[in-house]
């Protein structure tokens, strides 16, 4: 399969006990058990395993592989040479060339790594090979186990379409609208007709909300078949199409089941993942507030009935779309390891990695469903290195200048595959961490997400904590009042960052006030003896001009020693701080109140860059007397953008659907750029004529490279 | 021989200028002292005589108030329109509050020819402010050329007040800053105005290596004129508002039939990229000013302070954890040189000079445990970080001002060797080159080195080896010091044979790392990249005292 193999090298550097230093990064060691060690004494599972993933679900394996005393290798590809997974391993084998189809997915090359290695069981993580039957039988042939379900288990549930027949059978509710193959654009219409609209179209093979796409007329339809097709084949090698009922308002609730390899199973409690943007998750909880008991545990038991059909063993997960009136239907069912697996070990004390290598092994289940507990509430905030301000997320790269995880906080985990230095590149899923904060209630579950978000600092890539700070402390979210169109329906604009009421805005001017009169009066502090004596200016007095979002606000600042009284808007506020100005974080002290700033730049100009509840704000912070004479500045023209069509993030072109001379519509599509295995359709902005193709299909692209000029 | 002469021929005039002055005020206390005895009982109510209705007192106060809106609101106001601030607005942005103290208030020009005599045409303190001041508390001496007056044109006046002030900061030993915005040379004056730039040039050279002396183009600067900014230390550029050149366009135009544009020949765009004339733009003359306060606190006040140091936050010990992953397994991919800087330096705080101007070589100040420091390092995202004729040059200017002011110099290499080509030969980068060369070499500042990749051939030589006094020399775990990549080494020495890529292979193993430099002592140790902040922190601390001086020389012979 696969064209290229590159010779597979052993790393033969050990670097475990440099990764010992950087243990807790991965895990914080709390009063709460993220998840028990109490069934692995005396087991005999395996000596070694080779992980055939990257990133924090590598490091996530390793860190129960370790704990269990087995011998860990990672494989990479060359640009992941230093990735954390790879320190992180006992081994480490190279197994191709930075795209994922030469290295991740490459089998081949993955086995050698297998046998070079002698491992003798392969955790696929999720994505890349984890629910590939090819794999898992290619492993049973050599001998090696497969630390999941059976082939026949993957291949049943892999496909859309024989999942919901055998969903079916099995007596689990399945949506109405079912259909089958769909083979063209015409046959697609029709079939969306005969369902009636809305209806979802996804590819065959895809997991996830990758590559689904929601229609509500014929031509959406048409649409929606191209782009899934395309996805289908480029992601899948598979264009097989889906074509379903689409359900509105719908809830996203999953069910995390555990089998073995006796006919035993049991059902892991849910989690809740309604809160998505384009159909991928972005924060999950467990449990869920809507259901009950009842309709808790006819899911659970459902969920069970279906992995006892397929004859499933290892860890699983059974989506659920669940409906206003709690009705609920099959979804599909994911045979992995799911990204969102803390949250359920967080409330029922279970190590699912630990279950799934004990299972694969042939140990026998040890809980009885009666033992799962739901204790507290957890909540999984999904970081990604993503511009939310551009339709909820389009991915941006960098390199991690600076990172520091809010481990310091009790209650916290965080499963990340990088560290300061990392590069988040075009090649792999945009994810930084799985941000887990848990607690006896919800309420407190969602306090420290507050605080672990707030603490949380990352520089050098755009990221999307604002959207999440958002997210968690919007009143509809913290009344449970959520459904999969959360945000569509909160932010039908788009997100717009943190809106500020009178009084954070109060708070934000007066911190960075009082940061600027720091940062002057450090300024002078020059020390040593000096041949030409100094003449500081002693003052405890400044009026203060501060530009925030377009409005001036005259800014009064008192200091005596750290406290500042700084009146703006007309009233007073006391802040008090460290004023560290090397540090990232500002923990700062206003009125008595607590709160955590984060300080991403500040520049001779006077501009300041705050992070305040999630969002990044820009403030601009002169003496009253720089302001007036700033006034007589000019007001520099931006470029007009609308004729130019830049990429708005960094991919590969796919298609470019226009050459000069051209005439394009407003919303015509001009060029279809992929990133992260997502298609983006880029279109005009205004009726003009085509001047330049900047690209072409197949080529790498930059954010903000010019693409097309426009007359 | 010139020299002497213009200082003879100026310090005349200074001289003269004070007489005239004195006259002046000598026959005033004259006068009324003489006069005061048999008209006071006639006028008992005027304390003194006067010529005019106004008294002394009264006079002053129109002076000072006249001076004060330069060449009036309507001028000002024009100014404002241009996007512009005033002189005196210059410099109550660039100064700490209230800390202007003003000389020569009252200068007025001299000329009498084209009707310059009438009143109306004099303008007290002429087309310029000067003075001295306080930036973060630290003096300097600043000039504000007016642009309401005269276009900020040049007289003798003018110049006469600008090497007053130039004189006392050497005198005193604190930086001069030049606000220039002025049209050129006061025609109506004509040689007397030549004869100011000249004297003004002098002291620029005079003062190069006593103080530090900075120029910002807030305006125009055109003709001999822009010679001043070209002998000071740094000069930084307002974006579209300012522009240098020797002649303008339209002199251009008739001379080589170009069309050209003020920005595209001069502008601050031109000169920061293209020319390498200015050290940086701004773009406007508020975020200017601001700017250049606080480039102003990394500079020594003169030649005889050490590199000041500020209140620092940042622990000196920190270790930097990226670093350690930061330079690529292949040797031939790119990386960011100033993540590197700024992983290092106190609060990722690094004053770059000349951003956008040879981007092969990053040169700034930064500062280190709160003492600044020059930091040079080459940049292998552009052109691989080779050194070329426009690199050596802007890395030389800048290793002799640290050195000039006591800044201690911290190199990062990673440089390939010069680049190869025609243009480079024919370009001269032999001699180019060499003053890069010449200015490590010659340097007696603390100068740590840091190999971070790769120190090939002559370019290993000449950034900060040990060879040239090299303070501290590190290599990285990554460094590779040799004479040329494993390719062309191989090609060399074993031409003509098989099994090049075998000899490659052992090339590699041999030279490709640091141990060859190590064990013969050329770098002092291999070190951990996350430490090197740790490390410098330690050695500046220790080298705070290091005392080196060249032979005695009337100067030394660079290759210019």
């Amino acid at each position: 399969m696969a064209a290229y193999r590159q010779a597979v090298l052993v790393d033969r550097l050990l670097f475990t006990l440099k990764y010992a230093s950087c243990q807790p990064c991965c895990g914080a060691v709390n009063h709460w058990a993220q998840y028990s060690t109490a069934t692995a004494c005396d087991e005999k599972t395996f000596d070694k395993i080779l992980i055939a993933n990257r990133g924090e679900i590598a490091c996530r394996v390793m860190k129960t592989c370790q704990k269990m005393g087995i011998q860990t290798v990672a494989v990479h590809s060359d640009v992941d040479s230093s990735a954390v997974h790879v320190k992180m391993a006992d081994e480490a084998v190279c197994v191709g060339p930075a795209p994922t189809a030469k290295s991740y997915l490459n089998m081949e090359a993955i086995m050698e790594a297998v046998r070079l290695t002698g491992a003798q069981a392969v955790h696929p993580g999720y994505g890349f090979l984890s629910e590939n039957k090819e794999f898992a039988k290619r492993l049973a042939e050599e001998g090696v186990t497969f630390i999941g379900p059976d082939t026949h288990a993957i291949q049943a549930m892999g496909d859309k379409i024989e999942s919901k027949l055998i969903a079916k059978a099995a007596k689990v509710n399945t949506i109405p609208g079912f259909d089958g193959v769909v083979k063209t654009a015409d046959e697609a219409v029709k079939i969306a007709q005969q369902i009636g609209y809305p209806v979802m179209i996804k590819a065959s093979a895809g997991g996830g909300g990758k590559g689904m796409r929601i229609a509500w007329n014929d031509e959406e339809t048409r649409e929606g078949f191209r782009f899934s097709s395309q996805e289908a084949a480029s992601s899948f090698g598979d264009d097989r199409l889906l074509i379903e009922k689409y359900i509105d308002n719908p809830r996203h609730i999953e069910i995390q089941v555990l089998a073995d390899k006796h006919g035993d199973a049991l059902w892991l409690n849910e989690r809740e993942c309604s809160i998505q943007r384009r159909n991928q998750k972005v924060v999950e909880e467990a449990p869920s507030t809507f259901l009950d008991p009842d309709t808790r545990r006819a899911m659970g038991e459902q969920a069970v009935q279906l992995a006892k059909a397929v004859k499933y063993s290892s860890a699983g997960t059974v989506e659920f779309l669940v409906d206003s009136k709690k009705n609920f239907y099959f979804l599909e069912m994911n045979t992995r390891l799911q990204v969102e697996h803390p949250i359920t070990e967080c409330i029922t004390g279970l190590d699912l990695v630990e279950q799934m290598i004990r299972v694969a092994k042939g140990y026998r289940l040890q809980p009885r469903q009666e033992d799962i507990p739901i204790n507290g509430w957890a909540i999984e905030s999904r970081v990604y290195a993503e511009d939310p301000y551009k339709s909820f997320g389009l991915p941006s790269i960098g390199r991690l200048s600076q990172y520091q995880e809010p481990l310091n906080l009790s209650n916290v985990r965080v499963d990340s595959g990088i560290e300061e230095g990392s590069d988040i590149s075009i090649y792999y899923d945009p994810m930084i961490s799985k941000l887990v904060t848990y607690g006896s209630t919800r309420a407190e579950a969602l306090a420290r997400m507050e605080d672990a978000l707030d603490s949380y600092v990352i520089r050098g890539v755009t990221h999307n904590i604002p959207l999440l700070r958002e997210i968690i402390t919007h009143p509809r979210f913290v009344s449970g009042d959520i459904t999969t169109n959360f945000l569509p329906e909160v932010y039908p604009d788009g997100f717009k960052g943190h809106q500020l009421e009178a009084q954070s805005r109060r708070e934000l001017l007066a911190s960075a006030a009082a940061l600027y009169v720091t940062a002057q009066l450090r300024s002078q502090k020059i020390l040593g003896p000096l041949r030409v004596s100094s003449a500081p200016m002693e003052r405890g007095f400044w009026e203060l001009c501060v530009e925030l979002g377009g409005q001036q606000h005259h800014v009064q600042v008192t200091k005596s020693g750290d406290l500042y009284t700084v009146e703006a808007d007309g009233e007073k506020v006391d802040v008090c701080g460290q004023w560290n100005l090397a540090s990232p974080l500002l923990p700062i002290t206003i009125n008595g109140a607590e709160r955590m700033f984060q300080c991403l730049s500040r520049e001779a100009s006077g501009t300041i860059v705050l992070q305040y509840m999630g969002t990044m704000f820009k403030l601009q912070i002169m003496s009253q007397r720089a302001a007036e004479l700033n006034s007589y500045m000019p007001e520099k023209v931006p470029e007009d953008t609308s004729s130019i069509l830049r990429s708005p993030m960094p991919g590969t072109v796919v298609a470019v659907s226009v050459k000069p001379g051209d005439t394009v519509a407003e919303g015509q599509e001009i060029c279809v750029i992929e990133a992260m295995k997502m298609q983006n359709s880029l279109t005009a902005v205004k009726q003009a004529k085509v001047k330049s193709v900047h690209c072409k299909a197949g080529e790498t692209v930059g954010e903000g490279d010019l693409l097309v000029e426009l007359e | 021989m010139m020299a002497a002469f213009t200082v003879a021929r100026s310090s005349g005039g200074l001289f003269s200028s004070l007489r005239v002055s004195f006259r002046n005020f000598a026959n005033i206390k004259h006068g009324a002292a003489a006069a005061s005895s048999p008209k006071s009982a006639l006028l008992p109510d005027r304390r003194w005589y006067s010529v005019s209705h106004l008294s002394v007192k009264e006079r002053i106060e129109q002076k000072r108030k006249a001076a004060l809106i330069g060449g009036g609101q309507k001028r000002i106001d024009a100014q404002h329109k241009k996007g512009k601030l005033t002189a005196r607005e210059r410099v109550e942005l660039l100064l700490d509050p209230e800390s202007f103290v003003e000389t020569d208030m009252f200068v007025e020009h001299r000329c009498s020819d084209f009707g310059m005599e009438q009143d109306a045409n004099k303008f007290p303190g002429d087309s310029v402010v000067t003075g001295r001041g306080r930036i973060n508390g630290r003096l300097v001496y600043v000039f504000s050329q007016d642009f309401t007056v005269f276009g900020g044109s040049l007289s003798g006046a003018h110049a006469q007040k600008i090497c007053k002030i130039m004189d006392q900061a050497m005198t005193v030993g604190a930086p001069v800053i030049g606000l220039n915005d002025s049209g050129g040379a006061r025609i109506q004056e004509g040689v007397e105005s030549l004869a100011g730039y000249a004297d003004i040039f002098l002291r620029n050279v005079l003062a190069s290596g006593v103080v530090p002396q900075i120029s910002l183009i807030m305006g125009p600067c055109a003709g001999g004129a822009v010679y001043s900014p070209a002998l000071t230390d740094f000069t930084f550029m307002v974006k579209d508002t300012s522009y240098l050149f020797i002649t303008g366009p339209d002199v251009v135009k008739s001379v080589t039939n170009e069309d050209v544009t003020q920005e595209e020949l001069g502008g601050a765009k031109t000169h920061t990229t293209v020319s390498g004339v200015a050290h940086r733009a701004f773009e406007n003359d508020v975020e200017a000013l601001l700017n250049l306060r606080e480039f102003f606190n990394f500079l020594p006040l003169s030649n005889q302070d050490p590199a000041p140091i500020r209140e620092c936050h940042d622990p000196s010990d920190r270790l930097v954890k990226s670093l350690d992953t930061i330079v690529p397994f292949e040797s031939t991919k790119a990386y960011d040189m100033l993540d590197i800087i700024h992983a290092i330096v106190d609060e990722r705080d690094f004053f770059e000079i000349m951003p956008n101007y040879a981007k092969n070589i990053v040169v700034g100040f930064a500062r280190m445990n709160g003492r600044t420091v020059g930091i040079v390092g080459n940049q292998p995202k552009v052109a691989s970080g080779c050194l070329d004729i426009n690199s050596s040059v802007k890395g030389a200017r800048f290793v002799r001002f640290c050195d000039a002011f006591n800044i201690p110099i911290i190199t990062f290499v990673d440089v390939p060797g010069f680049l190869p080509g025609t243009a480079q030969e024919y370009g001269g980068i032999i001699r180019h080159g060499a003053k890069l060369l010449y200015a490590y070499a010659e340097a007696t500042v603390p100068k740590i080195t840091v190999i971070t990749r790769k120190a090939y051939g002559g370019a290993y030589d000449v950034m900060s080896s040990k060879h040239l006094r090299g303070d501290v020399n590190y290599a990285w775990p990554t460094a590779e010091v040799a004479v040329m990549g494993a390719k062309g080494a191989v090609q060399i020495i074993f031409r003509g044979k098989e099994n090049q890529a075998e000899a490659e292979a052992e090339y590699v193993e041999k030279f490709a790392n640091p141990f060859p430099a190590a064990v013969r002592g050329f770098v002092d140790d291999i070190i951990e990249p996350s430490s090197t902040r740790k490390k410098i922190c330690s050695d500046l601390e220790v080298l705070a005292s290091k005392k080196q001086v060249n032979p005695w020389k009337k100067h030394a012979n660079i290759p210019l």
